[in-house]
Parts: C-alpha cells; structure tokens; sequence
C-alpha cells in the first residue's frame, strides 16, 4: 500500500512555478501559507493582498483571489478588503523594502487599529526587486549597492526591528520572528505563520510574522553561505522570538 | 429686489455671527424663501475674525458672494472697520457700539449703534449679543417674521444637547429684546 | 421630500449613505473635515465602515480595497490631500477599481490657505499620477446638484469600474442652502463577476496594476481607453444657461459658475447677450458642445478661481472657433458678481467697437 507523503496545496495553482532565484527564501513561505490554508480549509474564502518588490507575484503562485496593491500600502488595501468580507481570510505578503520601510506607518496603524488581518513579512534585509539597495532593515556594516562600503550608523542610522515594534501595539495578538534556515526552523515557521492566521479567524487582532529569508543573489554569497548567514550574523541583530502572543492567554 | 435681501454677519470667533447667519437662513426655509449661507474665517477654532453672507429672496440666488450687502451686522471694531464700504449705498449698519467706538465714515448708509454687551447684561444669563442683534435686524428690515426664527430656534433645542437645549428660553428674550430696541427706538437709528 | 437647509459638505456626506456607500475612510483637511465628522457619527449608527486613516495615503489604499471587493466606498479630501492620493488613482484605474473620491478644492500650491479655489483642476483631470489614465470628474455648482452628483458618482464607478471624483470648491463645500435629497435614481450593475470574495466553486481571480509581459499593458491602456470613449459618448453633461443668442458666452465650472450666473444676468437686463456654458462633467468634457457654441459666438471668456486651468480644455474644445479670454483669480481669492460683471462690460463693448469697425470697412 502506498502513502502520499507529498501533495501540491490546494491553495497554490496546480501550473504555477515559483520564479525565485536559487536559494531565495520567498518559495517556502509561500508553500508553508499555502499549506497551512489548506489546513484550515480556507482556499475557498481567502484573499491575499500582494505588494511591491519580490513578493508582487502572488497570483502566479497562488490558487487565491489576489489584490495588488501600491509600494507600502497592502496593509490598507487588506483593511478595506477585510471590513468589506469580515467572513474571509485575508492576509498581507510583504518584504522588508514594503512593509518596514515605504509602508512601516500603515504596518503599525493597521496594528494598533487591531484590524483581523495577518501580514507576513519577508526580511531579506535588502530591497531585492530593484537589484539589492539598503533597506530599513539593512545591518550595519551590511554591503548593498547603494552602501557600497557597508551601511555606516553614522550616516544613515540604524536597522529597524519591525516584529518587535508591532508587538508594542495594544492592537497586535501575535508578532514573531522566525528564520527558515533549517527544517526545525521551518517548522517553527509555520507554527508562528499558523498562530497568526489562528489570531485572525479567532477575531483577537492583528497578526505579523517576519521571517528572516535568504537572498543570496544581492548577498553575493551562495545558498549555503546565505543560510549561515542568517544563523551566524542577522540573528544577532534580527534576534529570531515571539514577542507578543495574546492567542496563548486566549486558550487558558 | 423685491423681497431680496443680503446681508453681512462680522465678528470674532465665539461671538456667534456665523450661527446667527444660520438661523436666518434656517427661518427663510421655514417661509418657503431661497436663501444662501458662507462663511469666511480664519484658522483659529476662537477668538478669530469670522463673517458670514447671508442672502434671502423670493427667486434662485446664484451667488452666495455678495459684493455689496443691505446690510451689515458688525458685532466689533475690526468687523466695522472690514464691511462699512461693503454696505449698499441707502443700506443701514448694526455696529456694536459696546465693542467699536471707531468713527462711521459714510454719510450714504444709515449707521444703528446698539451697545450690545451692555445691554445683554441686563438680560436673563447668558444672553446673547448675536441673537439681540438678529432681532433688531429683523425689525427693521421686516424681511422675515421674528416667529419663524423662533420657530426655527424651538425645533433646533429639540435635537442638540440638553444644556444647550436648555438656553432656548434665553434665546428667545434675547431675539425679542433686540426687536424692541427698533420697535421703541431705544437706539438711534 | 421636503427642502432642508445643508451644508455642501454634509449634503455630500448624507448623499453617500443614501447612495449605500458601505466605507468611508478619510484623514481631516480643511475645508471638508465635516464630510469625515458627520460619516464618523453616522455610519457606525448604521453599521457601516468608518475608519479615520493614519493618511490620505491609508484612505485611498483602504478605498481600493474595498473597491475590489466590488463595496461602495468613498474618501474625501483637500489640495493637498488629494495630492497624496495620485499614486493609487493611476493604480485604480489600471485595476479598474471603482471608488468615489471626494476634492473639496482650497488655496495652493503649497498647504496654501485653507479659502476657497479652483487650483486643482489639472490635479483631477491631468492627473498627478504615472501613465495614460483618466478618472471620471464631476463639478457640481450648487448644494443640490452635489447630492445628485454624489448619487452619480456612486453609481458611474461600478457602472465603469474606474474612480470617480467629485470635485468641489471650498465655496461649496462650506455654504449652505435649501435642499432635497430624493431617493438614489440608479440600478447599479452586477459585481459578482469580477470582485473578489474568495475562489469558490470559480478560478482565482486577481486585481492587480503590474502587467509586466510584452504588449499586456498597450492592450491594457487600450482597452481602458475604449472604456474612456464610451464614457464619453454616455455620460457627457453640460449646462446651457442663455446660450442660443449669445455672443459673449462665459464657461466655468464649480462654485464660480454660480457667480458668473448672477452677473449673466444682469448683463441681460442691461441688454447684452451673454450666456454661460457649463460643463457639468470635466471628464468627459464637453468639447464637442462647447465647440459649436463657440462657432456661434463671438467671444469666449473663461472664469476660474486659478491661472487658467480648464482654460486649456476649452481652448482645445474652441480651436479656434472664435477668441478665448481668461479671467480668474488663485489662491483662495473669489471672483465676485461684480468683479464678473464689469468683466463682460469690458469685453462686450470691444466686441460691440469690433463689429462696428468692420462694418464701417465694409
């Protein structure tokens, strides 16, 4: 008798390749939201809202409704939608460049305002669309194309840790941030990824995941090294940890 | 013109000349009239200089922008000094001789100086200097009834607040002891 | 229904809920903040959506999606609220995203004054926003036609899928007079077809402004730029005010039309044949209209609370058909009856001197 250990999620289209670089990160988040989707059963009543830069092709991946929306503002384009469908599951998919830099005031709005939403946040630590320039999450010292001698504190200041600044907002139910390095940390992934859709579809407030993702092309490293790298150097500053979680008070 | 009418309401903030332009224009509704109401001000929530041009006719009025007004209420000094050449020559002025002892200028518009704040005093508390003024602007232009401003301001008190609700008394002595200053000429006019 | 005594901006706020507008999201400006005061009591009584944004950035996000959701919803703003809003009106109409966007105009450029003015004209029809676009313009000139304008606008976004603006004045926006809010007249098309509420028993749908594959964005822009033309063809409007004798005919839009109305006619009563022509929609703009009025008039003369903004259009719509003259005034400064008034005298006596002239060559 045989055993299916491997099944494509409902929720990603059956002819729908991923288009990522070799070793990028964006391609098991996707997978693991698609996953956890199915497991709640909500391919059917879910619309997810893309943004600008790596994370924009959500419909060529997604079996989903998909709103696009402007650099920064997914987060009000998912509160407009959400209102509208309070009976629906919608969810932001951002990058570091959109939801920590262009967008980070609506992030946080949409945060205090406890909108039923959940965002998941790639951070890669550079705008990667665009060709790998300094985000607002780029470490100090970090090389990108427009801090070509390393990002310098002095000039332009220090990386902005998204994750912990949502969990200080009175509407936030659950910030964390996770890294997809190893098979312990996905599944660590997709347990926060799974508590902040839990957030949503129980009604207790916003939910924000980031995830610390690989970006070797920008990085100028490989997969391999790009993976220690996280491990070794962004944690450090990035520290990986869930730091508001009202789901846990919730069941007790 | 007839049965048209423009006219001016000046003052500072908290004074009350745009409500007392409101509820005009609300009593003109009330005698199935065409009527208009815009204010200027400035961008202090009190305390600035604000004004309001009403207009009251039988027929459509295109512009709520009055060149020249019939009238002018000038509820203070600075209001006088503003709209005393905004009046229509054979118009008349209200100024708040309580408020302005600037000097008047034309000899081709009428001028009644009623000492408002002073007068208000003598009134139930708090009493009001716009409202005193609207009365005496009605008698003397007769352009609309006293009663449907008092009509106006009786449906108003039963959808504000309580305690505003409950200055309707007060409202309606001040609106007919302004019209009893025209009607027994206690002021000069 | 009987007459009430509104303010153009409550009129508008009351005329959206009466239109069934599920959301509003919008961020304080004057001089329109009492559309946002009067939604923010109103439409939680009813159980519908209001949210103060952190931005008229927000405001326009959150209109877009409810919009792709195929909801009524609509924003209001000032100048330079409305500036902020360029990025996602491009968006909408890429998107095809119905939304009804509110302008009450104040003094620029710049944060300006907060007075009355025409000055954004261009902002609403030339957009601030990237690439080939247009949104649907309404320019009402009195309180009662910014309730039945509201209607329309609700109703020509969905009808259209593309936003609609209501473009006030200030002068509109804080005056009040008597009006009558009847019942919304339209029957709003279907939207099951195209908004988005979850892939059930249907494929996935999307409603995105990216179209990165060769030639997909030209038959896009194509495409809604038939759109525009049916538009066009559908929905023009134009008020004839004393136009079939005219020889001088006044165009403006918005509050200052009203004024150039009171000047009109006391040109009239002093025997002078004037009219004005106003269009009631920007876009589309009534060029062909005003093309064949001017063919039978002598003179144009544009007035605008701007440098001459709409004068661009109307020069276009004329193209040549007979001399175009500007009067207008920026930043927050009206144009009075009077001011109008001795403006048509000027005019109308060197048409007169003109015509005298030519006939004594002859």
């Amino acid at each position: 008798m045989e055993t299916l250990v491997y099944k494509r999620p409902e929720s990603l289209l059956k002819d729908g390749h991923f288009t990522f670089c070799p070793g990028c990160g964006h391609g098991v988040v996707l997978r693991i939201i698609a996953e956890l989707l199915d497991e709640f059963n909500l391919q059917k009543d879910t619309i997810a809202i893309s943004s600008v830069g790596c994370s924009i092709f959500l419909e060529k991946f997604f079996n989903l409704d998909v709103a696009g929306a402007s650099h920064g503002r997914s987060p009000c384009v998912a509160t407009g939608v959400k209102r509208c469908k309070p009976d629906k599951f919608v969810f932001t998919y951002q990058g570091d460049g959109d939801a920590a830099t262009i967008g980070f005031n609506e992030t946080i709005h949409t945060a205090c305002r406890g909108e039923h939403i959940t965002t998941i946040m790639i951070n890669n630590t550079n705008f990667g669309m665009t060709g790998g320039q300094a985000s607002a999450t780029t470490l100090v010292g970090q090389v990108t194309t427009t801090t070509p001698a390393g990002r310098k504190a002095e000039l332009t200041g220090y990386p902005l840790h998204a994750a912990e600044i949502i969990s200080k907002c009175d509407g936030t139910a659950y910030a964390a941030r996770v890294a997809i390095t190893s098979t312990k940390n996905i599944m660590q992934a997709k347990k926060a990824i799974k508590k902040a859709f839990e957030a949503q579809i129980n009604g207790l407030g916003y939910g924000f995941v980031e995830v610390l993702a690989a970006c070797p092309t920008n990085w100028h490293m490989t997969p391999v090294e790009s993976v220690e790298h996280i491990d070794k150097v962004i944690e450090t500053v990035h520290p990986l940890g869930v730091f508001k979680d009202i789901t846990e008070q919730e069941n007790k | 013109m007839n049965g048209d009418m423009s006219v001016i309401i000046s003052g500072f903030g908290g004074q009350g000349a745009l409500f007392a332009g409101i509820l005009l224009c609300h009593a003109a509704v009330v005698e199935g009239k065409h009527t208009t109401w815009f204010p200027a001000y400035g961008a202090e929530m009190r305390g600035g200089a604000v004004n309001c041009s009403v207009n009251i006719s039988d027929s459509d009025v295109p512009s709520p922008i009055i060149d020249e007004a019939d009238a002018v209420i000038a509820l203070n000094d600075a209001s006088q000094e503003k709209f005393e050449h905004k009046v229509k020559s054979g118009g008349f002025m209200i100024i708040n001789s309580s408020l302005s002892h600037l000097k008047t200028k034309r000899t081709d518009i009428n001028y009644i100086k009623i000492p408002l704040n002073e007068l208000a005093q003598k009134l139930t508390q708090p009493a009001f200097v716009n409202v005193i003024a609207l009365g005496a602007f009605l008698e003397k232009t007769k352009i609309l009834k006293i009663e449907s401003v008092k009509e106006v301001m009786k449906e108003m008190a039963k959808t504000v607040s309580a305690k505003k609700a409950a200055l309707l008394p007060n409202n309606l002595e001040s609106i007919d002891f302004g019209a009893n200053l025209i009607r027994q000429q206690m002021v000069t006019a | 229904m009987a007459k009430v005594l509104v303010k153009g901006n409550e009129a508008i706020a009351q005329a959206a809920i009466n239109a069934g507008c599920h959301c509003y999201f919008g961020y304080p400006i004057t001089p329109q903040s009492e559309i946002g005061e009067y939604m923010g009591k109103h439409m939680p009584e009813l159980g519908r959506v209001f949210i103060t944004a952190e931005s008229e950035l927000a405001s326009i996000n959150m209109l877009i999606g409810a919009g792709t959701t195929g909801t009524k919803a609509m924003t209001s703003s000032s100048s330079c609220g409305i500036a902020l809003m360029q990025e996602a009106l491009s968006a909408m109409c890429c998107a095809e995203v119905p939304g009804v966007i509110v302008s009450v105009m104040r003094g620029g450029p710049g944060l300006g004054n907060i007075a009355p003015a025409q000055g954004d004209y261009f902002q609403a029809l030339k957009g601030g926003g990237n690439g080939d676009y247009k949104i649907i313009v309404l320019s009402p000139s009195t309180v009662q036609e910014a309730i039945d304008l509201t209607y329309r606008a609700f109703h020509l976004a969905l009808k259209y899928r593309n936003p609609v603006m209501l473009l006030a004045d200030g002068v509109l926006g804080q005056m009040m007079e008597p009006a009558e809010f009847g019942e919304y007249p339209y029957k709003d098309p279907d939207v099951t077809q195209w908004a988005l509420d979850g892939a059930n028993n249907r494929p996935a749908r999307n409603i995105v402004s990216l179209h990165m594959p060769e030639g997909e964005m030209e038959m896009l822009t194509n495409r809604i730029f038939k759109k525009y033309e049916e538009v066009a063809k559908n929905e023009t409007t134009y008020e004839d005010y004393l136009l079939s004798d005219a020889k001088l005919v006044l165009t403006a839009f918005g509050s200052v039309a009203r004024v150039a109305k009171a000047a009109v006619k006391r040109a009239r009563d002093n025997g002078m044949k004037v009219g004005l022509f106003r269009p009631v929609t920007l876009f589309p703009f009534p060029d062909k209209d005003l093309h064949d009025t001017a063919q039978k008039a002598d003179m144009i003369l544009d007035l605008e609370l701007n440098k001459g903004q709409m004068l661009l259009d109307v020069r276009s719509a004329v193209f040549g058909a007979c001399p175009v003259e500007f009067y207008g005034r920026p930043a927050g400064r009206l144009l009075t009856p009077d001011m109008i008034y001795n403006k048509i005298t000027e005019l109308y006596s060197k048409l007169e001197n003109t015509q005298k002239t030519e006939a004594g060559v002859r």
